[in-house]
């Protein structure tokens, strides 16, 4: 049962159907359709500045379409917010950060609610629910496994810590969907698949859908259910084994692209176009782009 | 029966020196006009210090050198011109500085050019007034001792305002501090309470440069939150240890100053850095002694299933 209070509605998790954005005049992706169902775990790849980000703000309400429609959790983007858990891209707290763990994912539970700051004491009646949500805390850090550094200043912690309590705050209030911003993004590899394995197991054992945004596929390869490539404003979508070839990925591009499978099961994508180096060349790149789909379109 | 003021004399009995300094209303005004500002100052400033906003705090202590040449140009009492400028300067820098989306740089650019054009204006008004600033030592160091009644109440009311203000929006407040971006998308308006703060800034340094001047705001503002927060992450610990610090430093500083020929704000803003010093020689001092100890069982990574390299 949902905690939020709000009547869970019917319809998949995310729904794209026929959807363009435009940011500053940039066509960013046109004609995306996608659908997310009801607890599945779903990774979404493409090169920076593809727009992975921009899809993201889109499902939350903080980026409008140009053209198609998006449904939420069977509403519009923004109405059901308080059923998404969302981590965005990689923030590291500031070493002098001097709150916890705890304290964090306590925000993640009732920050945006007004009032006095952690309740007092005194005031009447919160003892109950002044419990239920230190409970609530409590476990959700349990099942990151974070209790044991909780407690410590946030500030303190490695990445790889700080991003388990950033999920917990992602998930105390039992979101129906989470969406994931490169959260495996610089940790190191055992880092990477120990987080993709606790998303899985959030996923699989909550039933919460993930929409996850990465940069390499391989540490989720065991776990995913599908993936949605982003690539020169369009988007693939399939399982890995159709999407992540060299077929798919070079009609994609529209250039030649190679994936090896190495020995070990790793993909590796070869010819994959990366962002150039400078942004001035992006921004032609991009500009270019937009030019060529208004001719197509 | 009550001392010669020109001459007090420390007793070394402290209920009687205590008593002593009690007898006189100028002292109880100043003592009482110290623990609204102790109050006020070290929760506002506790939150300036999380959100790394001391450039702010800073300009908007130098808003009382405009605020109070525009009172004497205008002839209205000087607390009226500090209020009113350090609440422009604080919607000018919310403007100026970006809001939601502020990077650094752009941010202490904008604060950095209303520093200047508010010196700029308080520098205008001196040569329009076209005579010397009378107080201006007080301007700079305060004058705790020459707290009105009139200035208690207009402290205690901004107080008040302040504290209901920070209670009402203290815990959005504290999230968009901390984590803007999760803030922002669960539907906390980031910007508006960035602003907003602001302006409960602006309200904290004119309140405390009545008691500590212009130049020892931070004496109240940075002091005792960086004590605290050096000393404990939990945040209610931290928010009543900085009230705590906040009324010894000016309590101390007072009293001391009351039996001494020196200045009130040496003495508010020696034990406020004594005290900072001293906790953060306490806490380097135990993590010394637990270094070599592991601090806590080295976490069990669940081992890497699947693929990696």
């Amino acid at each position: 049962m949902p905690a939020t209070g709000l009547p869970r509605r019917d319809g998949p998790a995310v729904e794209l159907d026929g959807a363009s954005v435009r940011v500053g005049g940039r066509v960013v992706w046109r004609d995306v359709s996608l659908t997310v169902a009801r607890g599945e775990f779903v990774a979404l790849l493409g090169a920076n500045g593809s727009g992975k980000s921009t899809l993201l703000k889109v499902l939350l309400g903080a980026q409008r379409l140009q053209a198609g429609s998006v449904r939420v959790l069977g509403g519009a983007p923004g109405e059901s917010s308080r059923a998404i858990g969302y981590l965005p891209q990689r923030r590291s707290f500031d070493q002098g950060t001097r709150l916890r763990g705890i304290d964090i994912v306590r925000l993640g539970l009732d920050g945006d609610r007004w009032g006095l700051p952690l309740a007092p004491p005194w005031s009447a009646g919160s003892a109950r629910r002044r419990r239920a949500a230190r409970e609530r805390v409590a476990e959700v850090i349990e099942m990151v496994g974070a209790g044991s550094y909780a407690r410590r200043a946030i500030g303190e912690l490695s990445g790889g810590e700080q991003q388990r309590l950033l999920i917990a705050q992602a998930l105390v209030r039992r979101p129906e969907l989470l969406l994931l911003d490169e959260p495996l993004d610089s940790l190191d590899l055992p880092n990477q698949a120990s987080v993709a394995g606790l998303v899985e197991d959030i996923c699989r054992g909550a039933g919460v859908a993930v929409l996850l945004v990465a940069h390499d596929v391989n540490p989720l390869l065991p776990y995913l259910d599908r993936v949605v490539y982003l690539a020169r404003g369009r988007a693939v979508e399939g399982p890995v084994e159709q999407v992540i070839t060299s077929e798919t990925l070079t009609r994609l591009y529209g250039l030649p692209v190679e994936v090896l499978r190495a020995s070990d099961g790793r993909l590796v994508v070869v010819g994959q176009p990366e962002a150039p180096a400078h942004h001035h060349d992006r921004h032609a790149h991009a500009a270019a782009h937009g030019h060529s789909h208004a001719h197509a379109g | 029966m009550p001392a010669d003021i020109a001459n007090p004399r420390l007793s070394w009995n402290l209920a009687q020196d205590v008593s002593e300094l009690l007898e006189y209303h100028f002292m109880t005004n100043a003592l009482l006009a110290g623990a609204i500002v102790a109050v006020i100052a070290g929760l506002i400033g506790w939150l300036m210090v999380l959100r790394r906003e001391t450039f702010a705090g800073h300009t908007l202590s130098l808003m009382a050198f405009p605020g109070a040449s525009s009172a004497a140009l205008l002839g209205v009492p000087a607390a009226w011109g500090y209020f009113a400028f350090c609440g422009v300067g604080a919607l000018a820098i919310g403007r100026l500085s970006g809001g939601e989306r502020r990077a650094w740089s752009e941010e202490s650019a904008g604060i950095g050019a209303v520093q200047a054009v508010a010196l700029a204006a308080g520098f205008l008004f001196v040569s329009l007034y076209g005579g010397v600033l009378g107080d201006l030592e007080n301007l700079l160091f305060g004058n705790p001792i020459g707290v009105s009644d009139g200035q208690v109440l207009l402290l205690a009311a901004v107080a008040v305002v302040a504290l209901l203000v920070l209670g009402a929006i203290g815990r959005p407040l504290l999230f968009a501090s901390i984590d803007p971006h999760v803030a922002g998308a669960r539907g906390v308006p980031v910007g508006a309470l960035s602003s907003t703060f602001l302006l409960l800034l602006g309200l904290a340094v004119a309140a405390t440069s009545q008691i500590t001047g212009v130049l020892l705001v931070f004496a109240l503002l940075v002091g005792p939150p960086a004590t605290a927060q050096a000393i404990t992450a939990r945040p209610l610990l931290s928010l009543g240890l900085t009230v705590v610090f906040g009324l010894f430093v000016v309590w101390l500083g007072l009293g001391i100053s009351y039996f001494s020929v020196y200045p009130a704000g040496f003495f508010i803003a020696t034990i406020s850095f004594a005290v900072y010093v001293l906790a953060r020689v306490l806490v380097a001092a135990r993590a010394w002694r637990s270094y070599g100890r592991p601090r806590r069982p080295p976490a069990p990574e669940p081992s890497p299933s699947g693929v990696i390299a």
